[in-house]
């Protein structure tokens, strides 16, 4: 488990990560989401103790990560950029950690195993591949058996086939009990791995919420209508208590609407239709509208612009995003 | 966290990566190099000295000729041993691995000197010997009074640069900052601030200059230092606790 509470990083007049709490539970994989610069790196390396926070406080089950004896067998995590020394092999280098957490030798010989790395086992770290560094750093991050898995980006530089590989590795790791963050900025990544989010935007918590919950609180369904007789069409549905709005290519959409409902009044009023569907608005646009609003709530000094048309309303004015999540 | 696994994991690190290799034998291949050929030098040109000059003739000290270069690979290695750690972002695994930073930097400097500490010894030995069979009839014997103890001082001066350049890595991070202060200041400025009169006062407290007075075995006429040998290895002691000391805060303090 890793609680987080208050957990504050200024750089100068600049705050990277602001005012962060929330807690990661084990037995789930717990994507943490937001977009690039959002401070999801600062926040895990705060986590591991190689950043100072400014304020706050980090607990990684219950303790400091400095107070932890032998932090790998505990905690183990991939950092977002390649952090080791190139001139090294990869046994040595996965050796150097064993040695310094009491960790078995034999243990190196069956992380490679793991991750594929066997047969590049002596080779110098600097020939390696992006895909090869990953690879490495979750063999780093498995060596010690810990309890709790951090992974930042770790899809980054992956091919498919190492993309599926992570995914498996996340979900069983978390069938085992254990406790698996993973950041990334890709919703679609989430969706797929994921049972628990905490989305962040400028440093600020944005969402802590299941999946589930996500998915169904902000995943925008509309129906889409194609007829040649739009502003016949736009009358009739107004007339029923119906707002329909221009999108692209000619087309109405009706927000939360039912095609069942429009298709009626349109024979009713024998209208043509070219198209009838319902659609769904993806969860990356829903991400992105949610880390949108963040940037605008932050930039918001005067009047701010209403929402703009066949965009699902904003919160109300002074609130945070977030805080309804937490409240639901 | 038990110390000994700190240090078992510090040796792997050293002991895997080439730079140790090379920048350790260029220390021993430099100094014995340059000894050596200073040696053969100053023996042609003994019978052409002065009366005052033939007495402060010093075997001992001119076969450690070599040592003011070869104490500048020891400040690579020392600066790459500690700066490595930051330019391959390496450190924040091994934060990550070993939180008690000071744990981390000790048990890296105690394994990095101890190995400064014999090649030292092995590159002040050979360097003597292979110094006095050039030097001929005009040679030290190691039973001398004060050979001995120049001999061990040339191991243990090549140790505290080597530990002194990595409290200045500590502290600055850069290799390439390090490295550009370190060689200059060693191979250029402490030896102009030693020799022109207006600064030899304040020079000749330089870690270099302090801690070569150990290597000297016959004391120079005008000499009027106000530190012995061990003296001087003591100052020079004190310069390698502060850099050290500055680069734990450094540590300490910083975000990796």
């Amino acid at each position: 488990m890793i609680e987080l509470s208050g957990l504050t990083k200024r750089y100068g007049d600049k705050v990277a990560v602001n005012n962060l709490s929330f807690t990661v539970r084990p037995g789930i994989v717990t994507g943490f989401l937001g977009p690039n610069g959002a401070g999801k790196s600062t926040t895990m390396r705060m986590i591991l103790g190689l950043d100072h926070p400014t304020a706050g406080d980090v607990r990684i089950d219950g303790r400091h990560y400095e107070q932890l004896k032998d932090p790998l067998t505990a905690i183990g995590a991939l950092l977002e950029a390649k952090a080791w020394h190139g001139g090294r092999s990869a046994r040595n280098h996965l050796l150097c950690l064993a040695q310094s957490n009491g960790i078995a030798d034999s243990r190196v010989r069956e992380v490679l195993e793991t991750v594929g790395l066997t047969a590049v086992a002596r080779k110098k770290t600097k020939g390696f591949s992006m895909g090869m560094g990953q690879r490495l750093g979750i063999a780093a991050a498995l060596l010690g058996d810990p309890r709790i898995l951090m992974f930042d980006e770790p899809v980054n530089g992956l091919d498919p086939e190492g993309i599926h590989w992570i995914r498996n590795l996340m979900k069983s790791l978390a069938g085992q009990g254990r406790t698996v963050f993973v950041s990334s900025h890709l919703m679609s990544e989430m969706a797929l791995t994921a049972e628990h989010l905490v989305v962040i935007g400028q440093g600020r918590l944005l969402a802590d919420t299941s999946m589930a919950d996500f998915i169904a609180r902000n995943s925008r369904s509309y129906v889409r209508v194609r007829t040649p007789q739009r502003e016949r069409m736009r009358d009739v549905l107004h007339t029923a208590g119906i707002t329909a709005v221009e999108a692209g290519g000619g087309a109405l959409e009706v927000d939360g609407g039912k095609p069942e409902r429009i298709g009626e009044l349109a024979a009713q009023h024998q209208i043509v239709l070219h198209e009838l569907s319902s659609q769904q608005a993806s969860l990356e646009e829903a991400f992105m509208g949610l880390t949108a609003e963040s940037v605008e709530y932050h930039a918001q000094a005067g009047p701010a612009p209403g929402p703009a048309p066949g965009q699902a309303p904003g919160p109300a004015p002074g609130q945070a995003w977030g805080d309804g999540w937490r409240k639901g | 966290m038990a110390t000994t696994q700190v240090l078992r994991s510090e040796w792997t690190k050293i002991r895997s990566v080439a730079s140790t290799v090379w920048t350790l034998s260029l220390a021993v291949v430099v100094t014995v190099a340059l000894g050596m050929l200073i040696a053969a030098l100053s023996n042609s040109d003994f019978d052409s000295l002065s009366a005052r000059d033939r007495l402060s003739f010093d075997p001992t000290y001119i076969s450690f000729a070599g040592m003011s270069l070869g104490q500048l690979a020891m400040i690579v290695f020392g600066v790459l041993v500690v700066s490595n750690e930051y330019s391959t972002g390496m450190i924040r695994t091994s934060l990550a691995a070993v939180p008690r930073r000071g744990t981390f930097l000790f048990s890296k400097i105690a394994v990095a000197t101890g190995l400064s500490l014999l090649v030292g010894l092995a590159t002040s030995f050979l360097t003597f010997f292979l110094g006095q069979a050039m030097l001929g009839e005009h040679r030290a014997q190691i039973g001398d009074p004060g050979v001995l103890r120049a001999v061990f001082g040339g191991g243990l001066y090549m140790m505290l640069i080597a530990m002194f350049s990595m409290g200045v890595a500590a502290m600055l991070r850069s290799p390439m900052l390090s490295l550009g202060i370190l060689m200059p200041f060693f191979f250029l400025v402490s030896n102009i601030l030693g020799n022109v009169s207006a600064t030899q006062k304040v020079g000749r407290y330089l870690p270099d200059q302090a801690g070569s007075r150990i290597l000297q075995v016959v004391t120079p006429i005008d000499d009027d230092k106000p530190y012995g040998p061990w003296g001087g290895l003591g100052i020079m002691a004190l310069w390698v606790i502060a850099a050290i000391a500055g680069g734990y805060v450094t540590l300490r303090k910083r975000d990796a």
